[in-house]
């Protein structure tokens, strides 16, 4: 990687010659209309991915993307403009296009700009980034991850593995005067099993990864932890019956199942469906919407986590932000445009996909605190019932409350012990009343293995979940007998 | 200004040049403007031009792919150096490489673009928006509210390029308008929408429609409730068995096949579905949504017949899961700049059938007529398929109370089978459609 390119202070200077100065300039000449707010994220990412199938690395890829996004707002109005050309003419262009929504003109304000800040946190101290790793180190991972799947039973026919890294270098600059910048490194491993056995076949998948250097995988033995998962689970689903349908008690897993309160209230407390009144939780803040045993956060400040961020993308710091504390809802995921109207606090939650996407309120790690029942005894305390471990998607429709996410791994519960696996079934609730129906909350909250990606409005961003093990009484579960 | 198709070929030189035993260039450039307003007013107006450049490389069975959004000589010829390198150390795989050249094969020249995308200002954008939503307002006074109307516009321009001596391009354009209104009634409140999608402007739906349609809709969800667990026909409107569709197309796929990972291995030229069932992919339909005049490849167009009489009669494919199914490509490579290929449908259509949608509902005494599906519960390995659903109940043939937080769930081997009526209603609404349909029997999950 060149030298150029590893600070956000150096990037556009040396990779554009494009100065403070004439950034001033362009933004100056931007506000002359009747602009509230106006804001340029720069941004250049690296992406590369590794594909492994059939026992070969097969596929290979590197792509580069660079741009800038263009942002006026003006009262609840947002006009947004892109460019994959970083240069002045087409800043000024693309301004223009922005402040389409600002009818009327005003007096041009000059906006002095601060020098380039740096965030407080540093929640990704990668020492090399997987960028710098020799392709052949996470051609040799896929390679033995391939061996140690087939290895691990015989039934196991086929491996999909890949590798996907990740090097963003954002650059935000605000009518305000704020000029922050941020490097931000993301990572995956997945794994994907298929297994067969007398004509009946099988999938298994498990993954993670974060803000983290290739050597994370190593710690802890985690690319074998996963693999062994991913085969596991394509083994033990070989033997699953038909699930159960209607409604009855589920006991969910810690880490991942935690997708339930991502779908089930995060997005519904995201603070645009609650200006427009369009969330089933509008004017709900102050109100009961969970047990007293339900507290959920949305905390953007974990190191290393898929779902954090030292600053969100409109330059705001993250931070740790309650959503429901013992059972009463109290706040909401604010982006700007969204906090000045509804007047209230930001809470470094405005996220955007990337340059070609304005920023929205989007969720970062979400999950549920633990409490202090011990696992066994939820389980035991259940006479028949489901116990879900691992999930594939989830959706909601926010205005109706009504969500639903998908079991890839679970069993029944009899008479307090955990007996067969069962088929993949879609879980459906209703978003302000499931939380109410948690009965016990374990003590050994996780979170994910690092593989959310949440979609809104046609825009994907890295997200983290995460749940100790709970228990919900009734809930309606999709099977077929 | 459009990208010059000499700059693919340029750049395939260069790398035959550094050693490249074979290569394809995919340039992928336009223009995608869009509108948001709500309660009339300007909500979000985006505006942008967008290109990017992948170049696949092959150096005897082993290859990479790079792409980049910035042309510059300098940045192209990094490209060229970085494809090497990284090739240089993936695995040789024998069935890797581009389709052989289909000598005499004829690219048909489709009616996919209408010059009126560079044209249509943001203000006329805006008020078809308008004038669409208001529509849903005064369809019914229970609309209150509203989440959006959307219009865009989209220009795309598509180069390609390979070293077996393809080179074409071809432009398109598409017109999107949407409508999300919400209504209220006894303090429960409900969205839906409604959509018109068309290559050609003057062919999309008038704005006072798409409008009604979406607050009809709204407003028919209004008081929805569960029912109970059982067994009952289900009846999928067109949008929702059009995702059914979408789901076989994943199944379909060439790639799932030979990995493995398809309910469908081994079941070509066998029964899948009931007699009433047949299903073309047909790249070739003029103003198609999902039509191209060739493929990812450079594959022209066709149509093929998926389903015929409920026989599997073929799979997606595009080169490379054709060659490793010892089958011919289908024509339906489709690929990102950035990414390896991989099948796509181009109009993926469920063929009409001979009954109306009331007949089909007429139908039914007592099940679940079915208007949204959400979640992602279909495992194409095994077929298992259980998915929230929203809809109306049909009893004694008549469609009565909305209902909602329910589940319907089967396996899509038993439910193609079981697809007992096919409706006359095909409209080719999106890339992939299907009429009314009617499933004898499901497990529907409620209270």
């Amino acid at each position: 990687m060149s030298k150029d390119l590893t600070t956000p202070e150096t990037f556009l200077t040396r990779k554009f010659g494009i100065d403070s100065h004439s950034i001033e300039k362009a933004m100056s000449n931007f506000l002359s209309g009747k602009t509230d707010y106006a804001d340029l994220y720069f941004e250049y990412v690296i992406s590369e991915a590794l594909g492994l199938e059939e026992g070969l690395v097969k596929s290979a890829s590197k792509n580069i993307a660079q741009g800038v996004g263009v942002r006026a707002i003006a009262g609840d109005k947002t006009g947004y403009a892109y460019s994959d050309e970083i240069s002045l003419d087409q800043i000024q262009l693309a301004a223009k296009t922005a402040s389409f929504i600002a009818a009327e003109s005003g007096n041009s304000v000059l906006v002095p700009l601060k020098g380039v800040a740096s965030p407080r946190l540093n929640l990704y101290p990668v020492e090399t980034y997987p960028a710098g790793i020799p392709v052949e180190a996470k051609v040799r991972l896929l390679d033995k991850i391939d061996k140690m799947a087939r290895d691990y039973d015989p039934r196991i026919k086929n491996v999909m593995a890949s590798f996907t890294s990740e090097y963003k270098l954002i650059l935000i600059v605000t009518s305000e005067g704020l000029v922050i910048g941020d490097i931000q490194p993301l990572c995956r491993l997945n794994i994907t099993c298929i297994a067969e056995e007398n004509g009946k076949r099988q999938a298994g998948s498990y993954g993670g990864g974060g803000r983290i250097g290739f050597s994370y995988f190593f710690e802890e033995n985690r690319y074998i932890l996963y693999t062994r998962k991913a085969a596991r689970q394509a083994i033990t689903n070989l033997e699953a019956v038909d699930t159960p349908a209607g409604t009855m008690d589920v006991v969910l897993g810690p880490g991942w199942p935690g997708i339930l309160l991502h779908e089930a209230i995060g997005h519904g407390l995201e603070a645009d469906f609650n200006r427009k009144r369009s969330s089933a939780f509008t004017d709900m803040i102050g109100k009961k919407v969970a047990s007293e045993l339900c507290t959920v956060v949305d905390d953007g400040t974990i190191l290393q986590r898929r779902g954090s961020i030292n600053i969100d993308d409109e330059g705001t710091e993250t931070q740790r932000t309650i959503l429901i504390e013992k059972g009463v809802l109290k706040g909401y995921l604010q982006d700007r445009l969204n906090a000045k109207l509804m007047n209230m606090p930001l809470t470094g939650n405005g996220r955007r996909e990337s340059y070609a996407h304005p920023p929205l309120p989007r969720m970062t790690n979400t999950f549920l605190l633990p409490g202090e029942a011990a696992p066994m005894d939820i389980i035991r305390s259940v006479q028949k019932g489901l116990y879900a471990v691992a999930f594939g998607g989830g959706q909601v429709d926010i205005t109706n409350g009504k969500f639903v996410f998908t079991a890839s791994e679970a069993y029944l519960i009899e008479d307090g012990k955990v007996t067969v696996p069962v088929r993949g079934a879609t879980l459906v609730g209703n978003g302000p009343d499931i939380l109410k129906r948690v009965s016990m909350v374990g003590n050994d909250m996780e979170l994910d293995a690092g593989v959310g990606t949440c979609g809104k409005d046609g825009q994907s961003v890295p997200v983290g979940v995460g749940m100790p093990t709970i228990k919900i009484d009734g809930i309606t579960v999709g099977g077929t007998r | 200004m459009d990208i010059n198709i000499e700059i693919a070929l340029e750049l395939i030189e260069k790398a035959k040049k550094r050693g490249a035993t074979e290569g394809d260039i995919l340039i992928i450039e336009g223009e995608l403007s869009t509108v948001q307003v709500r309660l009339s007013s300007i909500d979000k107006i985006t505006d942008s031009n967008f290109k990017s450049l992948g170049l696949r490389l092959f150096f005897d069975k082993k290859s990479a792919i790079t792409s980049t959004s910035d042309l510059t000589p300098e940045s192209l010829d990094r490209l060229i150096e970085d494809t090497c390198s990284i090739a240089k150390l993936t695995a040789k795989d024998d069935y890797a490489g581009l389709p052989l050249l289909q000598y005499g094969m004829r690219i048909k020249k489709l009616d996919l673009y209408d010059d009126y995308v560079h044209h249509l200002s943001v203000e006329e954008m805006i008020e078809i928006a308008k004038e669409a939503e208001a529509a849903a307002f005064s369809y019914d006074d229970r609309i209150t509210n509203s989440d959006s109307g959307n219009f865009s516009k989209r220009y795309t321009h598509v180069i390609y390029a390979n070293t077996n001596g393809f080179c074409g391009d071809y432009k398109t354009s598409t017109f999107s308008l949407s409508v999300t209104p919400i209504a209220t009634m006894n303090g429960q409140m409900q969205r839906d929408h409604w959509y018109s999608t068309k290559r050609k402007f003057v062919r999309l739906d008038k704005p006072a429609d798409v409008g009604e349609q979406a607050a009809m809709r709204t407003v028919g969800r209004l008081g929805a409730r569960k029912v109970h667990t059982q067994q009952a026909p289900v009846v999928f409107d067109p949008e929702t068995a059009s995702s059914l569709l979408s789901n076989l197309c994943m199944a379909l796929s060439g790639y799932s096949i030979y990995k493995g990972a398809s309910f469908l291995l081994g079941m070509l030229n066998k029964q899948i579905a009931s007699p009433d069932v047949t299903i073309h992919d047909d790249g070739t339909i003029p103003w198609g949504i999902g039509s191209k005049p060739f493929d990812a490849e450079g594959i022209a167009a066709r149509k093929t017949t998926m389903v015929e009489k409920g026989v599997l009669t073929s799979y997606l494919l595009d080169s490379y899961s054709a060659r490793k199914l010892n089958l011919t490509s289908t024509g339906n490579a489709s690929r990102s700049p950035s990414e390896p290929p991989v099948v796509a449908p181009t109009n993926f259509y469920l063929y009409p059938g001979n009954y109306s949608p009331s007949d089909i509902i007429k139908s039914v005494d007592s099940g679940l007529y079915v208007t949204e599906l959400i979640g992602f519960g279909f495992n194409p390995v095994t077929g298992d398929y259980s998915r929230g659903a929203v809809g109306t109940w049909i009893e004694n043939g008549e469609l009565t109370y909305p209902v909602e937080e329910i589940t319907i769930a089967g396996n899509i081997k038993e439910m193609l089978m079981q697809i007992e009526m096919v409706g006359n209603d095909l409209d080719f609404r999106q890339k992939i459609c299907a009429p009314t349909i009617k499933v004898g029997r499901l497990t529907i999950a409620g209270h």
